[in-house]
Parts: C-alpha cells; structure tokens; sequence
C-alpha cells in the first residue's frame, strides 16, 4: 500500500498508471451518467409536493458533493505537496480547481432553478447558499492565486495554503443546515439512516452521484498527464516519449 | 518521515485548526444573525424588533388559512407546535404552499403581535415520495398522527433545552 502511494509520486509512474486506469473511469461515466439520467429524468417517478420540479436533484446532488469532495481532495494534495515536496500532487491540485469551481456553479445555478418553483425565490442569503457561494469564491481565488505568479513554486505553495484553509468551509456548509435555521432543507443523505425517499428515486441518484465521480477521476487523470508533460518538458524520460511517438507517427 | 517535514506538518495543522477556531468563534457570535428566520416561540418571547422587516418560519397550521374571496388576501397561523404567529399577507402564494407547510415569510411585526407579510417562500423538507405513496400514507391515516407525534416531540425537546432546533420545521 505504501509502495504503491509512494510510487504514485513519481511523474514518470503516474504517467504510465493513469493510462491503464483512465479508460475504465471513463467507461464508469458514461455508462452511469447516461443510465442515471434517462432513469431519473424519465423513468423515476415524480414527488407528490413538487412533481416534475424534483428531477432536478438529479444534477443538482451530484454537481454540490462533487463540488465539496474535489475541494476537500485539492486540500488534501496541497498538504503532501507542502509537507512532501510531491510535485505530482500539485499538478493534480492544480488540475481539479477548474471542475471544482464548474461543479459549484452547476450546483448553485440548478438550486436556483429549482428555488423559483419550490421556494418562491432563486436566492436568500440563508447559511446554505451563502457558504456554497463562498465556496465559489474560494474556488476562483485558487485559481487566480496560480496565475498572479511568476514563480510556479511560489504560486503553488500560495494556492495550497488557500486550499487547506478554505477547506474550513466544507463542514460549514455541510450542517449549516442543521446548525442555523435555513430556508434549504436538511440533507435527504446521511451515512446513518435509511435515505428520504424510496428506492426507485434514489437508486438513479445513486448512479449519477458515482458517474459524477467516476468522471471527476477519469478527468484528473487525463488532465494530471497533460501537466505532468508540459512540466516536465525537459527530462530525458518526456523527451524520449515524444522521440518514440513521432518517429511511430512516421 | 524526517523531523523536518513532521515539524511542516505540525505548523500546517497547528495553523488550519487555528483558523477552524476563530471561523468557529465568529459564527458562534454571530448565530443569530445567521439564522435566516425567527421562530413563533422566539417573537412570542420578544426577540424580534417591531415594525421593522424581519423573515418569520416555521408551520402553516392546519385549518388556519382562510382566503378573501374577492381579492388576494390570505390570513394564515405560522406554528412552531408551541406559540402561533398570525400573518397577513396579499399576492400570490408559492405552489407548495398549503397546510402543514413549512413557510418562511417576510414582513413587519406590529406591535399587536400579527405580522403584516411582503413575501411568502415555501420551505419543504428532505422527503420526497412518488403521488401513490403519499395518498397511500393519507388513507392510512398516517400524516396527521406525525404532525402530532413531531409537535410532542418538540415540545418535550423545548422543556429540556429551551431552545427550538433548526430541523424541526
């Protein structure tokens, strides 16, 4: 186990796994998204309150755990980058912060949709929705930080230190709900109890929720290799692939 | 792991969990500006200001709403199951308005207890369940002996803490 982390810091292995890997977490997407989709769109049945309205869970669930778990996965990277000096990490840190902010906005603009029939309102600054948009915010700032720099060493550490700060807001926004009166319901989805609702409404969430992350994964790894050639453009190990390539390409 | 990365991994932690506190601090301080509404039971005990715009929450209390048949005004009780707030409202109600409903309304509060409402938001809870279901549960008579079973509930909560919990509504 330990070997295997430890080798997933080296480029050049990274490189080589991910290529294995990556087209069975492709595969993983498609599949679930596109079954838990035509399920959930049209085949779950509607909610008695709500009707047609409640399919939007179906996107807007998925889009705000992602939105939560790449962060929480882009603090984790900024700590072994800056404890472990592993370059790897940071590359993947610095891949995920543009999905991870997508994600955000999938979330907040399909709860607005969905706010307009059920609520009344698109928007209230209630502790839900403001934290998810601070969320958005800590995202954009992440992503500015890689670009205000010259240095990439320095803009690496400055978006890993906001990382792992913000990462603060996870919990904030996950019982805000159960910490502060809100005009957002509490969640349908706890690890202890039976969901709120029956099986066949929550078994296509289910499946787009582990599409979602499938694509997540398959995307991180497909965009880390990209960045793991452009950084290390100038090693011998880079240069020789691209030597193979060109002259197989002939 | 070599002393010196122990020692970054220390300071890191030392300086998230720093920050966890004083995040921590300040939304405890402020908890009662975050909240987004106030309930029945609070303005009955005069937490909320007169005549100035507050956001009330809390149950449409079954039987309680009766509608103005010539125009759009609409009377209806907001309960927490301990105190009632009566309020006033014209224009048109969300669609998952109805009795029993969670609500948030936002108005002013006059100095005889009513609240005069701008704007009624629907709340719903984390239940969802397909038409048939619902019906079903109704003619079992089940819906009615919850609201009962949640008011107790929330009554013998308020006796030992004093205080509403956020996901009762």
């Amino acid at each position: 186990m330990w070997a295997f982390i430890h080798k997933l810091g080296s480029p050049k292995w990274f490189y080589g796994i991910s290529a294995k890997l990556q087209p069975w977490f492709w595969v993983a997407a498609a599949l679930l998204i596109v079954t838990g989709s035509l399920w959930g769109l049209a085949f779950a049945p509607a909610d008695y309150q709500q009707g047609n309205s409640f399919r939007i869970i179906y996107v807007h669930v998925p889009a705000a755990f992602l939105a939560q778990s790449i962060f929480i996965a882009m603090a984790v990277s900024g700590l072994v980058f800056m404890v472990w000096k592993i370059k790897v990490a940071d590359m993947a840190a610095a891949v995920m912060a543009p999905l991870g902010a997508a994600m955000t906005f999938v979330a907040l603009f399909s709860g607005a949709v969905w706010g307009v029939p059920t609520w009344g309102t698109w928007w209230m600054w209630d502790a839900r929705l403001t934290s998810m948009l601070i969320l958005l915010f800590l995202y954009l700032g992440v992503i500015a930080l890689r670009g205000a720099f010259t240095s990439r060493d320095s803009a690496s550490r400055a978006a890993s230190v906001l990382a792992m700060v913000g990462v603060i807001n996870i919990p904030i926004i996950k019982y805000s709900v159960n910490w502060w009166y809100t005009l957002h319901q509490p969640a349908s989805f706890t690890l202890t109890s039976r969901p709120a609702m029956p099986t066949e409404m929550w078994l296509p969430l289910v499946m787009m929720v582990l599409g979602f992350y499938s694509f997540f994964i398959a995307l991180t790894l497909m965009r880390t290799r990209s960045e793991i050639l452009r950084r290390e453009a100038n090693k011998r190990w880079v240069q020789d692939l691209v030597k193979d390539q060109v002259e197989e390409a002939r | 792991m070599t002393p010196k990365r122990k020692q970054k991994l220390f300071v890191i932690l030392g300086l998230v969990s720093l920050a966890a506190i004083a995040v921590g601090l300040t939304l405890y301080a402020l908890r009662a500006n975050i909240n987004l509404f106030f309930s029945p039971v609070q303005i009955a005990q005069g937490d909320a200001p007169i005549e100035r715009q507050i956001r009330a929450g809390g149950m449409v209390k079954a039987g309680s709403v009766s509608r103005d048949k010539e125009s759009l005004d609409v009377e209806f009780t907001v309960t927490d199951y301990v105190d009632d707030l009566e309020v006033y409202y014209s224009g048109i109600l969300p669609d998952l308005f109805r009795e029993g409903q969670g609500v948030v309304v936002v108005g002013e509060l006059q100095a005889d207890g009513r609240l005069y409402a701008d704007k009624v938001l629907a709340r719903h809870d984390e239940n969802y369940m397909p038409p048939e279901v619902a019906q079903a549960l109704e003619e079992a008579g089940y819906s009615p002996a919850d609201y009962q079973a949640k008011a107790a509930e929330v009554g013998q909560r308020l006796d030992e803490k004093g205080v509403p919990q956020a996901n009762e509504y």
